[in-house]
């Protein structure tokens, strides 16, 4: 805006600006201004929260309550320190990103043979087993979790990384998604790649796979949060500290603090969720443009 | 939701033969794996969950009783049973309600093509991705009744703050408010998506009409948006019936179960009270009341949707 002439009216000029951005003034320049308010005081509701929990985390234990010392009076850099040490920290945060990729490995290597199946061979019982598949995306997973935790115990997989990976090992939604974009893909390829002697795991490899890269990133993103972020799974299938997850981990500070040292359990919040800030700056065109696309969910 | 039927791989009549039972061999390969998992951790349970529910089970002894539909009766006898189907209810509506109408509204702004809008779309999409085990957490802080930022907040602007989490009143709203605070971002990236689908020509063609920003709303974008509104709201309720990590970090059902929700008074029957019987005719009880949902919202949608 500093390029503008600043002896005109202040709505001209952010008329003028909005030409400048070749918006060919479809936005009044009033209604412009009233959205940059609502936008922001709407934007300062989810922030103020977030910066808050950040503040709190660098303030001295006397000042976690005081409303008006905005910024710590001195960072504490150790109550982040303090909390690390106050359990295996370290541990869960492993643990959850570790059985989230495994988790993702296992889908990936089920969903895309069977996407590829169900959208370009053809074999009896084929609509029918899609269906199966259709269907259990509908059953909310906590309907299926006293039967899985049953098989995991028969299994002896209690308080394992097997009970954390095994049962999200593939997605109904992941196939349904994939199927539909592998059935975009035109079949001159197919045939091309078969006559260059491709088998179908070639023309997975070599067609499939190449032509819908941002489909398979954006699922394995949303994938990858949804299983961080568990709690209830988890909370039922581990036992020991060595198995439990960030989430968990979260939780029981709560429970034995007896949510008193707010700043470190702050401060616990925020190395808890650095993970995922970092994963959603870096790829955030895939998480937007995903969840426009394909209604995914985290 | 369309299904679009799969292409033949060839349309060879001479070779079909042998090809077909080849390719018919490789699809079974291809597609076993994943149904495997799905028959072990999806069919099977909900199998299970209907035969369980019908079965006196407690993990603590060894013993199974046929009980028939005595689980049931338990569960409409009991008065916490019938509060926990009025909770859940009133968080299902509330966050539904609220995210329905925020979602589209903010969604109508962030269509507006002004500078840095972009910003803006990423910002409300981060409390989306933060597991809600650490949004319950930074909540309970908020709402902490004596001290806590929001109540201090209320108190410098002269408002005596209600006890929030504490109080068997206060403590739903508080729980929606939560959910709706870090759902709504997801949401509005849907309208908005919609939003976008819709042909500028329309908006055009009214204009030249005459009709002005509300017209417009109400005459093109809210019929031509209903397939994303009934998305949102399918997807809504769904994700509203799940919500156990907020209550189990931030109440545990209480006060007094005015925050026990179905599918935290699940858990507590079956990995509690170890009653997996009881527990699966919850699970039961759920899987139907989802039915219910889907029938009337079929039959609404032929109503209102327009495709």
């Amino acid at each position: 805006m500093a390029t503008l002439v600043p002896a005109k009216p202040f709505s001209e000029r952010l008329g003028a600006l909005a030409r400048v951005q070749g918006v060919g003034g479809g936005v009044p320049p009033l209604a412009a201004l009233l959205v940059y308010i609502a936008l922001t005081v709407m934007a300062l509701i989810v922030a103020v929260p977030f910066l808050w929990m950040l503040s709190t985390s660098l303030k001295p234990l006397q000042e976690v309550f005081i409303l008006t010392q905005l910024l710590p009076s001195e960072v504490r850099w150790d109550n982040y320190v303090k909390a690390w040490n106050a359990a295996p920290f370290g541990r869960y945060l492993f643990n959850s990103t570790f059985s989230a990729l495994a988790i993702l490995v296992c889908q990936f290597a089920t969903i895309i043979p069977a996407a590829y199946g169900f959208a370009r061979l053809r074999f009896p019982g084929r609509d029918v087993l899609f269906m199966v598949v259709l269907a259990t995306m509908m059953v909310p997973v906590q309907v299926t979790f006293i039967p899985a935790f049953v098989t995991i115990s028969t299994f002896g997989w209690k308080d394992t990384y097997a009970a954390l990976i095994v049962p999200f090992a593939t997605s109904g939604f992941g196939i349904f998604l994939l199927r539909q974009a592998f059935l975009q893909v035109h079949q001159d390829f197919l045939d091309a790649a078969r006559l260059d002697g491709c088998n179908h795991l070639g023309i997975m490899r070599h067609v499939m796979l190449p032509q819908n890269m941002p489909t398979l990133i954006t699922f394995g993103l949303f994938s990858f949060v949804a299983h961080y972020n568990d709690l209830f799974w988890p909370l039922v299938v581990t036992e020991s500290e060595r198995m439990r997850t960030i989430t968990l981990g979260v939780r029981s500070f709560i429970d034995f603090e007896g949510a008193t040292r707010w700043n470190e359990l702050m401060a616990a919040c925020v190395f808890s969720m650095l993970p995922l800030i970092v994963l959603f700056l870096c790829t955030q065109r895939f998480f937007i443009k995903g969840v426009a696309s394909t209604g995914l969910k985290g | 939701m369309q299904i679009a039927r799969a292409q033949p791989v060839l349309r060879v009549p001479a070779r079909s033969r042998s090809r077909l039972n080849s390719e018919a061999v490789a699809g079974y390969l291809l597609v076993l794996p994943a149904l495997l998992v799905i028959a072990v951790f999806a069919v099977f349970p909900v199998v299970f969950s209907l035969g369980v529910s019908l079965f006196k089970w407690s993990l603590a002894s060894p013993t199974i009783t046929y009980v028939g539909l005595r689980n049931f009766e338990t569960l409409f006898q009991s008065e916490t049973f019938w509060q926990v189907l009025r909770n859940s209810l009133y968080f299902s509506v509330g966050t539904v309600v609220l995210i329905v109408v925020l979602a589209f509204n903010l969604a109508l702004l962030l269509d507006v093509k002004i500078r840095g809008i972009a910003f803006y779309r990423a910002l409300f999409f981060v409390p989306h991705l933060v597991p809600m085990a650490l949004i319950a957490t930074l909540w309970l802080f908020l709402y902490e009744p004596q001290r806590g930022p929001i109540n201090a907040l209320l108190g410098l602007l002269g408002i005596p703050g209600p006890a929030w989490l504490q109080s068997t009143s206060w403590a739903m709203p508080a729980m929606i408010i939560v959910k709706v605070w870090k759902a709504v971002g997801y949401y509005t990236i849907l309208f908005l998506a919609g939003l976008q689908g819709i042909p500028q020509e329309l908006y055009e063609a009214a204009k030249m009409d005459g009709a002005g920003f509300w017209r417009r709303t109400l005459h093109i974008t809210l019929p031509l948006i209903s397939p994303i509104t009934l998305f949102v709201i399918i997807v809504a309720v769904i994700g509203s019936f799940q919500d156990f990590d907020q209550i189990v970090v931030m109440t545990r059902g209480g006060p007094v179960d005015s925050t026990n929700i179905l599918v935290y008074y699940l858990y507590e029957q079956a990995f509690r009270n170890y009653q997996v019987g009881l527990g699966s005719a919850v699970a039961v009880l759920m899987l139907l009341l989802l039915l219910v949902f889907t029938v009337i919202k079929l039959q609404l949608a032929r109503l209102w949707v327009h495709y």
